[in-house]
């Protein structure tokens, strides 16, 4: 490059030369290309898109041939959804109807159909399941995960690279194949579908993600930080909990973020080792189809519902999304 | 780093080592007290089970059963090796790993390419097109279900093959009344490239985002054609970070499948998308029990990603080295 620098190049670099830089060629170009991008994305949007309207179909609409993209929106499949019911005698059924003015929302959608509420259903108490065993399990892998992460980045750890390869590795295996000595571990421990046997499952699973992110976010903060608190009196822990966790604290929330996601969203396990208390929403989802017919527009608003938390974190957690699904490897 | 901190060595050593005696925790204490939980936890629930299930690999036992291991050697191994029905899953399974990523990869960086230079609103659409990655697959496998549903499923409508007299059944292996091979496949693996395609766009583009402009610039000096410009310095610039998208996706790829398929198809139509996992699912739960033999299948598997993963976190070592 010096030389480049010396001498100069033999011709002026103009617009049409340089590439990188706008001629209104590559204006146009440009133009047409974000249009592209754009007809993509929305391409990619339909599946989404669909969904949602789904999930405020009735169940006549969900069924309709050919599929109607104008209807009347209500709101009965998340009534089916949460609520188990019984249908109603005809005679029963007319007179309810005129009392309907007193009834709630739900009982009046339930109505509707000819149909009575008659408790909450099997999938609120999923989705309870889910927040109890996602939410517990993410506070105990991220704070194993921060004391770990500090570690392996501040000190001298004998054997770093293969404990780090070690617990990484454990990430890689598919579920599937812990599964099995997994499932007889449990039930000798009474741990089978527990939610504590659950919390610790994905407390475990998500720790190599939270240790590598954590540990990537913490290789970012300046030692000299606690050095210098040290030097002023602090002990190691006290630099610790006073500096590098309120410097690391995006961080933190970004892999927080990420644990939870992936415990929300596990599958397999929480197939293979639940079966009735502990059983989250994912698995239920899935089965539901089995009962009574396929519900979709049921189907669809519990997707919807598992969904919308997901959408709104993708975008608060865009900037380190890319570093949460490699592990902390690429960095944007 | 260190250096720059002893600007006056002779204060601070002072300091710290007056300082000693109120520190209650040795550095190494703390270290020791900050890793092993963790470590203690991955050996209980990950590493013990591992050896747990290789014992049992080489057993004849049911979990069902009231009956103790049986060691019978190499016969479970020797079983799934000489089961034609096995190398087909694990084609199957080949086979969705080769599609679907292999899709990907072309999509992703073609995006990656269209995106490369921002725009009015890019991070925004490139936050919107992110979104099926963060989905709960066996979910996603679920809508996509009713999406391909014949007769009242978007899917056929939105690629104009909603003909009645002719149906398109893409779950069940059939068109138009015919059987046509791997169409279920297709179908699964088309799911799979709608969700991961993002992710290898964003690896992409975070590579092409580090090619330093000079590259460029020198080329254009010395007139080099768009195309030779792409294959001399964008392609071998983002080589790297394609390949961790491969690896990462073929790991990947692997593992989710399971929940992929059981959400749309259970294996089916007959075992047409039985990818590994699901049998492995079967062997060992639904019905059948036969907890020895599906440690083996596991252990064929666990073989395999061993293999994939060893040589990703190689490639991963030699990248974060260069930086």
């Amino acid at each position: 490059m010096a030389s480049f620098e010396e001498s100069g190049p033999s011709t002026p670099v103009t617009e049409g030369i340089r590439v990188d830089k706008v001629s209104p060629r590559s204006r146009r170009l440009k133009r047409i290309r974000s249009l592209v991008v754009v007809l993509i994305a929305l391409i990619g949007l339909i599946p989404v898109a669909v969904m949602v309207i789904t999930a405020f179909k009735s169940r006549t609409e969900v069924v309709a041939v050919p599929p109607r993209l104008i209807f009347e929106p209500t709101l009965e499949g998340f009534v089916f959804l949460l609520t188990e019911r019984s249908q109603m005698a005809p005679a029963i059924l007319e007179e309810a109807k005129q009392n309907a003015g007193e009834l709630g929302l739900f009982d009046r959608i339930a109505l509707n159909a000819g149909q009575q509420i008659t408790g909450p259903s099997d999938f609120v108490r999923r989705l309870r399941n889910s927040l109890i065993i996602a939410g517990g399990s993410t506070i105990f892998t991220v704070a194993l995960g921060l004391f770990a992460a500090y570690a392996f980045s501040r000190f001298e750890v004998p054997g770093k690279g293969d404990l780090m390869f070690l617990i990484l590795s454990t990430r890689m295996l598919p579920a599937v194949v812990v599964a099995v000595p997994l499932f007889l571990m449990f039930r000798q421990l009474n741990l089978y579908d527990t939610h504590l046997g659950m919390i610790i499952l994905y407390t475990v699973f998500n720790l190599s993600l939270t240790t590598w992110l954590l540990k990537g976010f913490m290789d970012e903060i300046p030692k000299e930080y606690e050095e210098a608190a040290m030097v002023d009196g602090y002990s190691r822990w006290q630099a610790f909990y006073k500096i590098v966790i309120p410097q690391a604290s995006t961080g933190i929330a970004a892999t927080t973020v990420f644990a939870f996601i992936f415990a929300w969203n596990e599958y397999a396990l929480a197939l293979m080792m639940t079966s009735e208390t502990a059983r989250t929403a994912p698995p239920a989802i899935a089965t539901m189809q089995g009962r009574g017919g396929i519900e979709w527009s049921a189907i669809a608003a519990g997707t919807l519902a598992f969904l919308i938390p997901v959408i709104i974190v993708a975008f608060a957690l865009r900037k380190h999304l890319l570093r949460g699904v490699t592990f902390g490897a690429i960095r944007q | 780093m260190t250096s720059e901190v002893g600007f006056e060595p002779e204060t601070s050593a002072t300091s710290t080592q007056q300082k000693k005696p109120r520190r209650t925790l040795s550095d190494k204490a703390i270290r020791n007290l900050f890793i092993w939980p963790a470590l203690i936890l991955l050996i209980a629930i990950n590493i013990f089970p591992l050896f747990y299930s290789l014992f049992l690999s080489f057993t004849d036992y049911s979990a069902i059963a009231n009956q103790a291991p049986e060691w019978i050697a190499f016969e479970n191994f020797g079983r799934i090796l000489n089961d034609e029905r096995m190398w087909e899953f694990f084609s199957t399974t080949g086979k969705y790993v080769l599609y679907s990523v292999g899709l990907q990869m072309l999509l992703g960086f073609g995006l990656a390419m269209l995106i490369r230079e921002s725009f009015l609103g890019s991070g925004f659409i490139t936050t919107l097109i992110l979104i099926p990655m963060m989905l709960s697959p066996v979910v996603v496998g679920l809508f996509w279900k009713l999406i391909y549903n014949p007769s009242f499923g978007f899917f056929n409508y939105m690629i104009g093959m909603a003909d009645p007299n002719r149906p398109l059944d893409m779950l069940a292996s059939r068109f138009a009344g015919e059987v046509v091979n791997d169409l279920a496949l297709w179908a699964v693996v088309l799911v799979d490239v709608w969700m991961w395609t993002p992710f290898v766009m964003l690896l992409v583009l975070s590579g092409l985002k580090a090619i330093p402009d000079y590259l460029y610039e020198a080329a254009a000096i010395d007139r080099a054609s768009s195309w030779f410009q792409f294959w001399r310095i964008t392609l071998p610039q983002v080589t790297p970070l394609l390949l961790i998208a491969v690896l990462f996706r073929t790991i990947e790829a692997m593992n989710k499948s399971f929940d992929l398929v059981m959400g749309m198809t259970g294996g089916g139509p007959g075992t047409a998308t039985e990818v590994i996992g699901v049998t492995l699912f079967r062997t060992a739960f639904q019905g059948q029990w036969r907890t020895g033999r599906a440690s083996a299948i596991a252990y064929v598997i666990l073989i395999i990603v061993i293999a994939i993963s060893n040589i990703y976190i190689r490639y991963l070592n030699k990248i974060r080295g260069e930086e």
